[in-house]
């Protein structure tokens, strides 16, 4: 599919473009740092959710392979700046070299984060059947940061999104967390995060969190660290769901009439890489999704000719999308990035 | 003709055209009244003001509101509990004026 298709069409003609917006602005959008790599090293997911940006489901079959691995742990070794090792995916733990990732990054002093969707502890691999119920102590005993998906602390908009059932097994897993060590203090960070269950912002981040923490003290004795709120981006699963319900072009309209200049300076493309699970590289995972490939030089960027230098003095590419990134009080993969 | 075009709601402004000093009057008490944390949360308030809502028969208020609510962190259930709330009290107020209807039936020696 060409990239022009992926990226869909602009709602209206007179639509303002992200570029042209944040430069009417003043504002800068040059790249800061490499302070995160980002892997998404599966498209195959036990679940298929409503709003998934990637498309994953257990039907998809990409798996990063272990030279991409590897040549992603050498990143990692060479260039002190990138502290944070991010595994996504699709479910990342499907990945056959998910736990060698994990623990030779560890190795080499790296934080490590893994966006995991809870169920897959209790679901295992859709594809072999293979048991996954061992990762809770896994991520224990490596010190990952989880960062788990959880749309509200209540079953309705949690199995609206992501699947009849799915909240039971959430809080099956939450407690399974919980129950080695994981939300009680800071060493072994539980984090989650909640999206909108349909084409509206995400409420304030600091409201919500208390929320989230009170209801789920109260009803299942979860405990977790902090909440982050993101926007759902109009791209593949919720784009196709926007377009079916006849509202893309008014999400857009809310997303770009809630252009908050105070975000910019926090968007997470300038803090960070993306890494396909070829190898390829992208400012951000939504651009990943949309191939929208980051170029260093002219040339095409991938794992295998990064060269970190370069690839501070590349132009990060921007999108209609860009907008779900600075609406309201921001949105990044570590939740809001203005108050 | 519709009279309750949803589009019209981006219109309210236009009410101030013949009287801008007093739109923009309420305009700055209805924001400070609604907008903003305070004693109440933004979500309780949109809560109140989807009771409201319902309560008034607003459309336009309903549309907007219903989408204020889930931006302040609502859900279905609780949205649903407002109008509840709305409903029992209009029906209350209602039950309330039959102590009227007995005391004119007593009046009139019916009861």
């Amino acid at each position: 599919m060409s990239r022009q298709t992926k990226t869909g069409r602009m709602p209206r003609k007179n639509v303002r473009s992200f570029s042209r917006e944040v430069e009417r602005r003043g504002l800068g959008t040059e790249p800061l740092t490499v302070k995160t790599l980002q892997a998404n090293v599966t498209k195959l997911c036990n679940q298929a959710c409503t709003h998934c940006h990637v498309d994953a489901s257990p039907m998809r079959t990409e798996q990063m392979n272990l030279e991409c691995v590897s040549r992603c742990l050498e990143i990692l070794r060479e260039n002190d700046c990138v502290e944070n090792l991010d595994l996504t995916g699709g479910a990342p733990e499907l990945n056959p070299h998910f736990d060698y990732f994990v623990t030779e990054a560890k190795k080499l002093g790296k934080h490590v984060m893994v966006r995991h969707n809870l169920t897959v502890t209790l679901d295992g691999n859709p594809r072999t059947g293979e048991e996954k119920t061992y990762l809770p102590r896994f991520f224990a005993e490596n010190g990952v940061e989880v960062i788990s998906s959880l749309p509200y602390y209540s079953e309705y908009f949690t199995d609206k999104q992501r699947g009849k059932g799915v909240f039971e097994k959430s809080v099956e897993s939450l407690k399974m967390l919980n129950g080695e060590g994981y939300g009680r203090g800071e060493d072994l960070r539980l984090n989650l995060v909640y999206n909108p269950a349909g084409a509206f912002l995400p409420p304030g981040q600091r409201n919500l969190e208390n929320d989230f923490k009170r209801k789920l003290k109260e009803s299942h004795d979860i405990t977790f660290n902090s909440l982050y709120v993101m926007t759902n981006m109009p791209i593949n699963r919720f784009e196709k769901d926007l377009k079916r319900r006849n509202i893309y072009d008014s999400y857009i309209e809310k997303l770009i009439n809630a252009f908050n200049p105070e975000t910019v300076n926090g968007l997470m493309c300038r803090n960070m890489l993306s890494v396909g699970y070829d190898g390829k590289i992208y400012d951000c995972d939504f651009n990943q999704m949309l191939e929208m490939q980051a170029l260093a030089e002219g040339e095409p960027l991938t794992v295998f000719n990064l060269e970190l230098e370069t690839v501070m003095k590349r132009k990060i590419k921007f999108g209609t999308h860009c907008f779900g990134c600075t609406a309201g009080s921001g949105s990044s993969c570590g939740g809001q990035t203005a108050s | 003709m519709d009279y309750y075009n949803p589009e019209d709601l981006q219109r309210f402004a236009e009410v101030g055209e013949f009287n801008e000093d007093l739109m923009n009057k309420f305009f700055e008490y209805y924001n400070s009244a609604t907008s903003r944390d305070g004693a109440l949360t933004k979500r309780e308030k949109a809560l109140i003001a989807l009771a409201v809502a319902h309560a008034e028969k607003c459309p336009y208020c309903i549309d907007a509101y219903t989408t204020q609510c889930l931006e302040t962190g609502a859900d279905p259930e609780q949205m649903t509990e407002a109008v509840h709330v709305a409903a029992s009290m209009s029906a209350g107020v209602k039950l309330i004026h039959a102590i009227q209807m007995k005391n004119a039936l007593r009046k009139n020696g019916a009861i």
